[in-house]
């Protein structure tokens, strides 16, 4: 596998302590950071939920079916990645390229639901300020819908440079952090939407 | 893009813009030292109000409430954000990783630079925010809501734009950490020389990895904390609002679960530095290696169940506070071991009272008393007579100023011939040592006894309180501000000394200390790539007086 993406001269010669290219241990402690970033949102979010048992009652009018239609999606996209690093290991350049744009496709799908979701529940009035419940809702989507837009366009620059046949081990760090992207949702779906 | 790098690169590619960690590490190095000059003028003109109340300040002018509480939390602010980090973390990081892990540069030298540079960012807006309408942030280095979530209903607070600017520049400052932390991490894991194993590395690196993975742990829930904040400040949610749901207490939490970690996250790197030099003046093995080591692992895990020692007045659960209490009381353990562990390694040493070493010491012997302060406000019972009094405002001064400056200024002397190239001056290194010395003693010693005596901190003006101006507290005020001004022109000789030293000293030998590690065997100041070959390593950092040497170091490269 080709490790060669940033130093500034003969690779070969520098010794490294491990097999493990660089770029995947960076991308696991990135991951972690972020892990950390949501878990503290999370936390909080469950500690006002613990002491309110009414927002029960706010979380229904959440729009649970549109929430499942993004969860598809996003699992899916996470699919496209998945084939897409597989066949960039194979040298599979098209298929390669196609599997990103098709999860790219997906992630975008994916904030057009959200922006549906949004603009209902604005017109129903639970904009951010409603309640607590409705300012952890748009917290918690909002930071996630940045992380995808992240990853979208992580993927879009990845894709750009592995189309030229460049850069091919790149198609798995962006994998590893659109899987990132895609599990915080499986987390943010029913603690958002599902739990009454 | 790879290939453009072997053309030699201009001044702005070799000085500015660099992917080389020696001159990023200098950058953040010279960055924090800079800094620091502007957090101590702004505690000489608060120190010099709380003195004399009412005078006018000379180099400033009359100071009104509200610029003294904006300088009291950008004091704090700057010291700990954008001297502290920069330099014992950044700093020391990206200069020594590379060179003592026998590598030629960080993982990812372009991530390197662009770290700096969103840090450079971050200071930009932190340093704007002072010329601002309503002028910089003045709710607190801590930046508590209510006073710092302006807007709730009927409460108007602090609605300025420093505040959001403060926020901003902080979370750009976390950002900027990340990807240097990510760096070092990546580094020490994947790109040691052949034979450096973890239980050979100096124990600075292991100090520092420990460090950034404590920041990158604790970070993240103040991230989420700090946007929830600005957008109770922006958009008027209610996050930390009680009228609205929201509990102000939660942000409480989220701040110290990062901040007490972070005080760990100064302390290590610090620590690490003072191993280094008072084992190798010392002319002895660092005393308990592993013992150091585990001692530092236990401390890092522990740091993340402490916070709430912060809070003992905020209306915690008194149950919560025994536990806090007994976590807090425990850390001092770990902490305790590694400092024996230093005061062993001077036993029967061959002791060189260089600058650098005096500063060493002088680090060890002052934090004793931040960290013995410590395990007396670690009390709950104690802290919730001492809490936000100047006894507080003593321990952590003990303890961030000799991390801080002692240790970091201890790094300075005993690295500066090799990355500089040239040999400071010792007496000058030692005047400026001791006149630091006594003069922070003289202006912190005070603090504590002001603060038994009831002094309560962010305070503009106790001429309102008969019973804290009474005439001996009024000179005890006095005798600190006196020694403030003599600690800050003290930094004068440490400047001149610098400079000299850097336009006319004398050259620096590859190895003027007679050290181990691995950058003491290349040039003075390194070239670029740093090693050529790479280094092979055959033993640990601290070979000092081996038996039948004739010299009394073994460099870890030799064979």
């Amino acid at each position: 596998m080709d490790t060669s993406d940033t130093m500034t001269h003969d690779v070969a010669s520098i010794p490294a302590m491990s097999e493990v290219p660089r770029g995947r241990i960076a991308m696991w402690w990135l991951v972690a950071s972020e892990i950390v970033i949501f878990g503290g949102a999370v936390c909080c979010y469950l500690m006002f939920r613990f002491r309110h048992p009414e927002w029960g009652a706010l979380a229904a009018h959440t729009s649970t079916p549109m929430g499942a239609l993004n969860t598809l999606v996003l699992l899916t996209s996470s699919l496209n990645m998945v084939l897409a690093h597989s066949a960039a290991e194979r040298q599979d350049i098209r298929a390669a390229c196609r599997n990103m744009i098709m999860a790219m496709l997906l992630g975008c799908v994916f904030l057009v639901v959200k922006a549906i979701e949004y603009t209902a529940e604005i017109r129903q009035g639970y904009t951010i300020t409603a309640d607590l419940f409705w300012s952890f809702y748009y917290l918690l989507t909002g930071l996630h819908a940045l992380h995808v837009i992240a990853g979208v366009t992580a993927i879009f620059f990845v894709m750009l440079s592995a189309s030229k046949r460049r850069h091919l081990h790149r198609v798995e760090m962006a994998g590893i952090y659109w899987h990132l992207v895609d599990i915080v949702w499986l987390f943010l779906f029913p603690l958002l939407y599902i739990a009454g | 893009m790879s290939t453009h790098h072997a053309a030699k690169p201009g001044f702005l590619g070799r000085y500015v813009f660099s992917t080389d960690h020696k001159v990023i590490g200098l950058q953040y190095l010279i960055t924090g030292v800079l800094m620091a000059f502007i957090g101590g003028y702004l505690a000489y003109v608060f120190r010099m109000q709380l003195a004399f109340p009412g005078n006018s300040i000379p180099g400033f002018g009359e100071l009104v409430p509200q610029q003294y509480n904006t300088f009291v939390t950008m004091h704090g602010t700057i010291m700990i954000f954008w001297v502290a980090m920069p330099v014992l973390l950044a700093g020391f990081g990206n200069l020594l990783i590379p060179l003592m892990v026998g590598t030629e540069d960080m993982a990812f030298p372009t991530l390197n630079m662009l770290s700096y540079w969103v840090f450079f960012l971050s200071t930009v807006v932190l340093l704007g925010s002072f010329f601002v309408p309503g002028s910089a942030f003045a709710g607190g280095w801590t930046a508590y809501p209510p006073l710092s979530a302006d807007g709730y209903v009927g409460t108007p607070f602090w609605d300025g734009l420093g505040g959001h600017l403060w926020i901003l520049a902080v979370a750009l400052e976390f950002v900027a950490f990340l990807m240097g932390g990510i760096n070092f991490l990546v580094t020490t894991i994947n790109m040691r020389a052949p034979g450096m194993k973890w239980r050979r590395m100096p124990i600075i690196l292991w100090m520092l990895v420990i460090a950034v993975l404590t920041f990158v742990f604790a970070v993240g829930p103040l991230i989420a904390g700090a946007v929830m904040l600005l957008l109770d400040r922006t958009l008027h949610t209610g996050f930390y609002n009680p009228a609205a749901g929201g509990d102000p207490i939660l942000f409480q939490h989220l701040f110290w679960f990062f901040g007490h970690p972070e005080v760990y996250v100064l302390l290590l790197p610090s620590l690490g530095i003072i191993c280094e030099i008072i084992s190798v003046f010392s002319r002895k093995p660092l005393f308990g290696y592993r013992a150091i080591l585990y001692s530092t692992i236990v401390a890092g895990v522990l740091s993340f169940v402490v916070w709430a020692h912060h809070q003992f007045i905020a209306g915690i659960d008194p149950r919560m506070s025994s536990f806090f209490s007994i976590t807090t009381i425990m850390i001092s353990i770990p902490f305790a071991i590694v400092i024996f562990a230093c005061i062993a390694t001077l036993w029967r040493g061959s002791i060189r009272l260089t600058t650098p070493m005096l500063f060493a010491l002088g680090a060890i012997a002052e934090f004793l008393i931040g960290g013995v302060t410590g395990i007396y406000l670690g009390s709950s019972a104690l802290d919730i007579y001492a809490h936000d009094t100047y006894f507080v405002v003593a321990h952590f001064h003990y303890t961030l100023i000799p991390v801080v400056f002692f240790g970091g200024l201890a790094g300075i002397y005993f690295w500066f011939p090799k990355f500089v190239g040239r040999t400071t001056n010792e007496l000058l290194g030692k005047v400026h040592f001791w006149l630091t010395t006594i003069s922070f003693n003289c202006a912190f010693l005070p603090l504590f006894i002001l603060g038994i005596a009831g002094q309560h901190r962010r305070v503009f003006d106790y001429s309102a309180f008969p019973s804290l101006m009474a005439g001996e507290l009024t000179m005890l005020r006095q005798i600190a501000t006196y020694a403030v001004i003599v600690m800050l022109a003290a930094q004068i000789l440490f400047v001149v000394n610098v400079v000299i030293s850097f336009l006319r000293g004398p050259k620096a030998e590859n190895n003027p200390w007679q050290a181990n590690t691995l950058e003491w065997s290349v040039a003075s100041p390194p070239p670029h790539g740093n090693f050529d070959p790479y280094p092979a390593v055959y033993r640990g950092a601290y070979e000092y007086s081996a038996p039948g040497r004739s010299e009394d170091w073994w460099p870890q490269d030799a064979p």
